[in-house]
């Protein structure tokens, strides 16, 4: 509490709380609940059953009618509170529904039937994180095959790309060779151009390969990044030369040289490059959409966007699909936020 | 990592990197070490030149062919007819008097999005940068929270706001609450539009924001402390210091927002699919389409209308650092 107290009463001045803090605190609390909020009602809505979901007005928390298990009867029953002709409330449960009419009982006594008109009872709900859409979704939605392809693409690619990356960024940045600036200036220069701009021939170059269908054919296009070679060149050019003419000296090879002290050299830039690597390919839709036309062969993103544009939308299922979908990255960004952040903030890429 | 899996992994790490000593040992003794960079640098060079390279001089292979074939070989020149065909319009500004009237459609839509978008990305991110610059508490904390949807997929960005935007969404709850009736916010060609660009600067704001929030802290302090020595306000300091020396970032994060911008497509793809009618169909969204999408694909036509695009990138590239040397 006085953590709170002391971040409200911090002032600009020496003891009067100026008027721009109070602006600023507003602009960030206001931003703090325009960025989470919907992230927030997302998962909240998530743990709604099918009914309360579709319900309007839509309430804050998910509710779920209480249910009595009464004996005589199978099926447990939900229950009322049912406003008799007396003008009495009392709570019951409900046996059948026959028209405008309702067939309660009473819990207590099971016996004697009630009947009451449907619009005088009001259900009792109680507050219910219900995990049911969960083990739906996961069944109707086969999301044990896209998270696992989601998971291979994720990881095969970034570990190509950060091997393919460091080779070449060791090469252009510690060697001096014929072609060496020609190769790089054509690196940076595609910078710039993105995949939707060559949509149509890489397509016809994955086909030729064979890789339409594939997962690899997700995985290799994108692995050889020129912001990735850009990244760890430019690291690389602050590690001492000296240190490689003492390995040689030594009588390594050129390849232990690359494994045993450039790659633990450069561990702060192949980390960034490998978290931004994770949430390319995790996020990535255009070109896993194209090449990938088998269900079975679709990533998380892709099966997601399929399943919600089907005719009938079937919200419960879509929103807790769409928070397992998020919880990895989520995850990850809780645990690297920090190196993530400064990783942007130096290189001012995503 | 944990000890067991460590365990379970070095011996099979150690026997890649001892398969790889022999194979690259010997390379090097054959060819010597300066010739060791080639091989270096061959597996990039060579995913890089087959899937970027190749295909961007590809495009233009595309663009002059016609016909539905999708293999070169089956494809008749037929010059600039894509491009004509692109540019067949009675008026340029009326899409219905265009030959390719989607394709016109989708310039304007996209070119309104591009100039909304970037401006008020710019405005806010400034503007956010800067109060997370002054002297705050937990001042981490509220970066990540600006900074928390830049890592959320689009298509998970998408289904968040679709679900609080849909007819008995969030706001219209909220809306009926207060008494006003329903508004379709995803069928009505305003609000659509409107909120597409809403969505996608809460997207990614924070990365910009970030950005921006880097440079500032770049600017010296003591340039601050000594302008209010000489008795300067706090907005002379920010047009005189603070804008000055943040154009460099600025730049950066115009011409990435801008870049970003144009080639908009699965925010909007999973949140309204180009609708209602072709209301937010974007230039991406239309290559997609027509390439890939529909029965016919026009593999040329995706191919002219890609390279259109990858034009005007260039040259809004070309021209922000321009005018920006220009200035200095």
């Amino acid at each position: 509490m006085s953590a709170v107290s002391n971040y409200l009463t911090r002032t600009r001045g020496k003891n009067s709380l100026h008027v721009t803090d109070m602006l600023t605190y507003l602009y960030l609390s206001l931003g703090t609940i325009i960025m989470f909020g919907p992230v927030l009602w997302l998962i909240i809505s998530s743990f709604k059953s099918s009914g309360e979901v579709v319900k309007f007005p839509p309430r804050l928390l998910p509710y779920q009618q209480e249910m009595v298990t009464i004996e005589g009867y199978d099926e447990p029953l939900p229950l009322f509170n049912a406003t008799l002709e007396d003008g009495s409330v009392r709570q019951l449960a409900q046996v059948r529904r026959i028209g405008l009419e309702s067939q309660l009982v009473d819990p207590a006594n099971p016996e004697e039937i009630i009947k009451v008109p449907i619009d005088q009872r009001e259900p009792v709900e109680q507050v219910v994180f219900s995990l049911a859409n969960y083990q739906e979704g996961i069944q109707s939605f086969n999301f044990a095959r896209y998270l696992w392809n989601s998971v291979f693409v994720t990881v095969m690619a970034t570990i190509l790309t950060l091997l393919v990356n460091s080779m070449a960024a060791f090469a252009l940045s510690k060697y001096k060779f014929r072609g060496r600036n020609t190769i790089f200036i054509i690196m940076i220069s595609t910078l710039m151009v993105p995949i939707s701009v060559i949509l149509v021939p890489i397509f016809l170059v994955i086909t030729q390969v064979g890789w339409n269908n594939t997962l690899i054919g997700i995985i290799v296009p994108g692995a050889a990044t020129p912001t990735g070679v850009f990244l760890l060149r430019q690291y690389m050019l602050t590690i001492p030369d000296e240190l490689i003419d003492s390995a040689r000296i030594d009588g390594a090879s050129e390849w232990r040289i690359y494994l045993q002290i450039i790659l633990p050299l450069a561990r702060p830039a192949l980390a960034v490059l490998m978290i931004f690597s994770i949430m390319w390919r995790w996020n990535d839709f255009l070109w896993p959409k194209i090449v990938l036309t088998q269900s079975e062969l679709f990533t998380l993103q892709v099966g997601l966007q399929t399943f919600q544009s089907d005719l009938t939308i079937q919200w419960h299922l879509i929103l807790a699909m769409t928070v397992l979908t998020m919880l990895p990255i989520t995850f990850v960004f809780a645990f690297l936020q920090k190196y993530i952040t400064t990783g942007i903030a130096t290189t001012g890429m995503k | 990592m944990t000890r067991a899996a460590s365990r379970i992994f070095s011996p099979i790490y150690d026997i890649i990197v001892a398969i790889l000593d022999v194979i690259f040992g010997s390379l090097q003794r054959l060819i010597g070490i300066t010739n060791m960079a080639y091989v270096f640098v061959l597996p990039n060079l060579l995913i890089f030149g087959i899937f970027i390279l190749f295909p961007v001089i590809l495009n233009f292979f595309y663009a002059f062919t016609g016909s539905t074939e999708f293999l070169l070989a089956d494809r008749p020149y037929v010059g600039t007819q894509n491009f004509d065909q692109l540019f067949d319009c009675g008026s340029f500004l009326d899409p219905n008097s265009c030959r390719e009237d989607l394709f016109w459609r989708a310039v304007f839509n996209t070119a309104g999005y591009v100039v909304f978008q970037v401006s008020l990305m710019v405005i806010i991110s400034l503007f956010t940068a800067l109060i997370l610059n002054r002297k705050i508490k937990a001042r981490g904390f509220f970066r990540s929270v600006f900074f928390y949807p830049v890592l959320l997929s689009p298509i998970v960005v998408a289904l968040i706001w679709k679900w609080i935007l849909q007819e008995n969404g969030l706001f219209n709850g909220v809306l009926d609450g207060l008494g006003y009736d329903k508004v379709m916010f995803l069928t009505n060609v305003g609000w659509a539009r409107f909120w597409v660009i809403i969505i996608s600067v809460w997207a990614y704001m924070g990365f910009y924001t970030l950005i921006l929030l880097a440079g500032l802290q770049a600017i010296p302090t003591t340039l601050y402390e000594a302008a209010q020595i000489d008795g300067a306000t706090g907005w002379d300091a920010f047009r005189k210091i603070t804008l000055p020396l943040l154009r460099p970032t600025m730049l950066v994060v115009i011409i990435l927002s801008l870049i970003r911008a144009v080639q908009i497509f699965d925010i909007i793809f999973a949140f309204t699919r180009g609708g209602p009618g072709t209301a937010t169909l974007t230039l991406v969204q239309y290559i997609y389409d027509i390439g890939f999408a529909s029965p016919a694909r026009r593999f040329g036509t995706a191919s002219a209308a890609s390279i259109l695009m990858a034009g005007v990138l260039v040259v809004a590239t070309l021209m922000q650092l321009y005018i920006n040397r220009e200035e200095n």
